[in-house]
């Protein structure tokens, strides 16, 4: 058999979930749609002792449109997120990206949970609610706390999740009127992992000047790489070509930090960044105009 | 809820069937259906993902077997490629996949085959982009793709005509 042995527990309420993961620490680790767990386990790099498995909490699996944003359980499937209706009118960035989020027999296991807590800097939902400003709910025995997603991813494949909490759900906030939104990735083949991706958001006031902007990259880095300079150099102004070269320039010699490995070198990635990431831009701020 | 490196008892429904078997977490879904209950029309190729071959249905959705332990199918229902016809009757899709070549060794079919079928199930009438989506996440070395989308489009005149 491929993956170690492990002590296997499904629980089926947040309260037991929550009671193993104080009691095991570190030896424990939860597993959601184990569409990346599994092939690390199957590869012997993660052996952990305990295994949380969570499927059986039904109650963790929802898209629930609030007053301002979309709540989205832990537990909910790429393929629920993928044929939402709420999710398409409250968080279409999201919506629209799913279907570049791996196959439908990944989708049909992925969670959105999973996803934030696996942490993959070239995964998409890492990235989509840092440019959203998400924030998600972290839930132990000791209590509960909200983190912004910009706090929530520190490094590879780490967050702010200490080892006897559950990310049980995340609160994405609808896009203000006159705003736009795009992702733009370039994969070896479509669905892979991207070798650079960018999405970004912008809210132009009356007059049409960007009034809010965020930039945030994929694949560049080893979380999602929020290009704070570059956004607020967008703010303020009237998005000419000038402009969007402007600030895709900053952001990309400055802020983010792409790497060498088998599918690509740091230059190409940086090089394809800057392209999308102009792309990115001007497809947002045609949305944001009404264009799209 | 029992925590154990031991074996577990494990009741699932496969092609119809009520297999119940005493086995160890760590057992794979795929090497459950493979060397527990003897299904070996279940195809593994990569076990981490990537290649599609070891796709079954769980409650009629498409999953990745080598992505889930057997021990998580407690209570549901499974179908691998032996549930979906037989050499004598073949469904639909497999009679398709004949009449169009949709495949050369064959060691990607079962996979197709069972993402197929749902996805049918689904989108009874796509169009090639959509059927292009749809077997994104199998692998096949030998087609080109060309006659297996061939036999999707075929499949899905096949069911409405039927």
């Amino acid at each position: 058999m491929k993956p170690a042995p492990f002590a296997y527990y499904a629980p089926t309420t947040l309260d037991e979930a929550l009671s193993l993961l104080s009691e095991h620490g570190y030896d424990a680790k939860v597993l959601a749609g184990g569409q990346s767990l599994v092939p690390m386990m199957n590869f012997r790099i993660a052996q952990p002792a305990v295994l949380v498995d969570i499927n059986n909490i039904s109650d963790l699996a929802y898209i629930n449109a609030e007053e301002g944003g979309v709540r989205v359980g832990a537990l909910t499937r790429h393929h629920q997120s993928e044929t939402s209706p709420v999710m398409a009118r409250h968080a279409p960035l999201i919506y629209s990206t799913m279907p570049k989020i791996a196959y439908p027999q990944v989708r049909t296991r992925g969670t959105f949970g999973g996803s934030l807590s696996h942490a993959d800097p070239s995964a998409e939902l890492p990235t989509l609610t840092t440019t959203l400003d998400a924030k998600f709910r972290l839930v132990s025995q000791r209590g509960e706390r909200w983190v912004s997603a910009s706090e929530f991813f520190i490094g590879l494949y780490t967050t702010a999740l200490e080892p006897d909490e559950i990310l049980v759900e995340g609160f994405v906030p609808e896009l203000p009127p006159r705003s736009g939104w795009s992702l733009q990735e370039v994969n070896r083949r479509k669905h892979d992992f991207a070798l650079a991706g960018v999405a970004a958001v912008l809210t132009l006031d009356e007059s049409g000047i960007c009034q809010d902007a965020r930039l945030v990259f994929l694949s560049v880095g080893d979380r999602p790489m929020y290009a704070e300079r570059a956004s607020n150099l967008l703010k303020g102004q009237t998005l000419t070509p000038e402009a969007i070269r402007a600030a895709t320039e900053l952001a990309t010699t400055e802020e983010i930090d792409p790497g060498d490995d088998i599918h690509a070198t740091a230059d190409f990635r940086r090089h394809l960044a800057k392209t999308l990431c102009q792309r990115a831009i001007e497809q947002a701020h045609q949305r944001a105009q009404g264009k799209q | 809820m029992e925590a154990t490196t031991q074996k577990i008892e494990l009741s699932v429904t496969v092609n119809g069937t009520r297999y119940e078997r005493a086995i160890e977490p760590r057992m794979l879904l795929s090497d459950f259906l493979r060397h527990e209950i003897e299904l070996t029309g279940t195809h593994v190729g990569c076990e981490h993902g990537v290649c599609g071959a070891c796709s079954v249905l769980m409650d009629g959705e498409p999953v990745r077997s080598c992505l889930m332990f057997a021990v998580q199918t407690q209570g549901r229902e499974i179908v691998t490629v032996e549930g979906l016809g037989t050499v004598d009757a073949l469904s639909p899709v497999q009679q398709a996949f004949h009449e169009a070549h949709g495949l050369q060794c064959g060691f990607c079919t079962p996979g197709i085959l069972t993402t197929v079928t749902a996805f049918l199930e689904t989108n009874p009438n796509p169009s090639e982009e959509e059927v292009r989506e749809a077997i994104s996440g199998n692998l096949c070395r030998c087609t080109g793709y060309q006659h297996i989308v061939d036999a999707v489009l075929l499949a899905a005149k096949k069911k409405q005509a039927s």
